[in-house]
């Protein structure tokens, strides 16, 4: 059985169609990625996942149990961290404030202390700058604050939204990094991605989106081959 | 610490010279005029909740304080025959207004900022317009008056301000423990989150409609206190005590002293209510003396406090002592040009990766 099911969901926004029939699966372990020009519904989806939005119909199931009447505070409790479009980082509060939140379902505090080691490990250049507002980092450091403030949740299904958006190619790479030590360690990664290349370098599998709907779906590596994809997502007929 | 000693000094030497006040100053006036102040400096600490901790914009605060007061006129007086005591009171109320902060607090949930303020100040014009309305039980214009004496240990509190002083004086010493225990709490920090980023903070897996349902909560309870207090002190209660200017001035004790911190907050809200009932109405009488019989500062009362909040917003708009976010808001650039400076050396692949 996969850790995460997604079968025939409907999302709307209003009157607008968003999502229409998706259904994709994440077994334990795998980095699975969401590709798609901007608008296909790729946020849509992570947040239907989440519990932020309701969708119409449809089934989400994580490991086995079904996930579509629960909030999204209860979600992350269940074992879903999500890394949101646009980092949203609290800029106005400390990097070591930020990560606290992240664990903010959790009630050890000896666990959490042991996990903010772990993503400072993952991250040392968070380390650093434990005492400095977030608001004042670089891109790529608030990248990796919210990629580390989600994994305080200390998730099984990891679901990063965009994470190399408006980075420099040299910390995008840096980036697919860490999300490669991530899965490594254990944690099941569902990445969406406009760098379709990119994201599909570190992937096992991978699934189109297209205004709302799957178009393709197989293994990371028959995506890079496939024309179509090439085509559409990859920059031209290379 | 020497700092902390010298912080514990200060508190110890304030509460003693707010301890002593009534058997120095024998003035029942003054004394009055304390425990006015004090009652202001629980609204203040209960809307520094809802607006300060949480973020949420609420300009009908004076709503729940009005429940407050009418809860006690309602049920400690002749009215209907029921005497509760002004002790079980305190509890009561504050619990009736907490109930009416979640009824205004739940169709609220979805709302954001400028909407949000919008809909709690047509709250605050609602209720009052309730209490004048419902004649039948609360004697519309009139108000009701001739509420219960407060008593203790079987002596009645009579026509001195001085027990209402230090009733208010022990409930603003809660209702500090109360709100700093608050700020610290796992709540505490959700209402920061949800301040900071409401979308965020959901997905860090708060449940931010039970953390605003609860700053609604909370906030409205310490009004309920307030208005119990002032009630039972005024020995009246009459709607046109809780319009909308006193939900302004309410939120200007906020925004002068510096919203979300404690400290700050009470002594924003002293300043005001010094300059309302004491130092207007004391100058008039020295002008009074001295012949100008026409001249009334107490009709400057909303010109000043006007002229107060623009200083503040053009030259400290984080307040007197401001919490550690608003300071930052104001005074941190958000970038530093050595980190913009870096940033755009990672764009050019010039910097080390990190």
């Amino acid at each position: 059985m996969a850790l995460l099911e997604v079968e025939g969901v409907d999302v709307a926004y209003g009157r607008i169609r968003a999502l229409s029939r998706i259904s994709l699966r994440v077994e334990q372990g795998e980095i699975v990625t969401l590709i798609g020009a901007n608008g296909a519904g790729k946020t849509t989806t992570l947040r239907a996942i989440s519990g932020l939005i309701r969708p119409l119909r449809g089934a989400i199931r994580f490991d086995g149990s079904d996930l579509l009447r629960l909030t999204p505070d209860q979600v992350v409790r269940r074992g879903i961290g999500h890394s949101p479009e646009g980092r949203r980082v609290f800029a106005r509060m400390t990097v070591r404030e930020n990560l606290e939140l992240g664990a903010f379902t959790r009630d050890r505090a000896s666990e959490v202390a042991s996990d903010l080691k772990g993503v400072l490990t993952i991250f040392p250049r968070l380390g650093e700058r434990l005492v400095q507002k977030a608001g004042t980092l670089s891109g790529g450091e608030q990248q990796m604050l919210a990629i580390g403030r989600a994994l305080m949740s200390r998730p099984r299904l990891l679901m990063l939204d965009e994470p190399s958006l408006g980075l420099s190619p040299l910390l995008v790479q840096t980036i697919f990094e860490v999300i490669k030590r991530i899965s490594a360690s254990g944690t099941t990664v569902l990445l969406v991605e406009q760098n379709a290349h990119q994201a599909l370098a570190i992937a096992q599998r991978g699934y189109v989106l297209e205004v709302g709907k799957i178009v393709h779906e197989d293994s990371a590596a028959n995506l890079l081959a496939s024309d179509a994809v090439r085509a559409a997502y990859l920059g031209g007929a290379a | 610490m020497p700092a902390r000693r010298r912080a514990a000094v200060t508190i110890i030497a304030i509460g003693v010279a707010l301890l002593a006040f009534p058997f120095v100053d024998r003035n029942n006036a003054q004394i009055d005029f304390m425990a006015n102040a004090g009652a202001f400096i629980l609204l203040a600490l209960g809307l520094n909740i809802v607006v300060g901790f949480a973020g949420l914009l609420d300009l009908g605060y004076a709503a729940f304080f009005a429940i407050g007061s009418y809860s006690y006129a309602m049920l400690a007086s002749q009215q209907f025959g029921i005497h509760i005591p002004f002790w079980v009171m305190l509890f009561v109320a504050s619990g009736i207004a907490a109930i009416f902060g979640i009824l205004l607090g739940a169709p609220t949930l979805r709302l954001r900022g400028d909407y949000l303020a919008i809909v709690t100040l047509g709250f605050g014009e609602i209720v009052p317009q309730t209490f004048l309305n419902l004649e039948k039980y609360t004697n519309g214009p009139n108000g009701i008056s001739s509420l219960d004496q407060p008593s203790l240990f079987g002596k009645a509190f009579g026509f001195s301000a001085t027990p209402y002083y230090y009733v208010t004086l022990v409930l603003i010493a809660l209702g500090i423990v109360v709100a700093s225990n608050l700020q610290n709490s796992r709540l505490g920090r959700a209402w920061m989150a949800i301040r900071e980023d409401e979308l965020a903070a959901r997905h860090m897996g708060i449940n931010t409609t039970a953390a605003k349902l609860s700053a609604f909560a909370l906030g409205a309870s310490f009004s309920g206190l307030a208005g119990v207090v002032y009630a039972a002190k005024l020995n009246l209660v009459s709607p046109d005590e809780f319009q909308f200017n006193v939900s302004v001035l309410v939120l200007s004790m906020l925004v002068l002293g510096g919203m979300g911190n404690i400290a700050g907050v009470i002594i924003g809200s002293f300043v005001l209510s010094f300059i309302n009932s004491f130092l207007l109405p004391q100058s008039t009488s020295l002008a009074h003396a001295a012949g100008l019989v026409n001249l009334d500062f107490t009709n400057y009362r909303f010109m000043l406090y006007g002229v107060i909040l623009v200083l503040m917003m053009l030259f400290r708009p984080e307040g007197l002592i401001p919490s550690r976010q608003r300071k930052a808001e104001f005074h941190e650039a958000l970038s530093d040009p050595t980190l913009a400076a870096q940033e755009q050396a990672e764009y050019s692949g010039a910097a080390a990766a990190p």
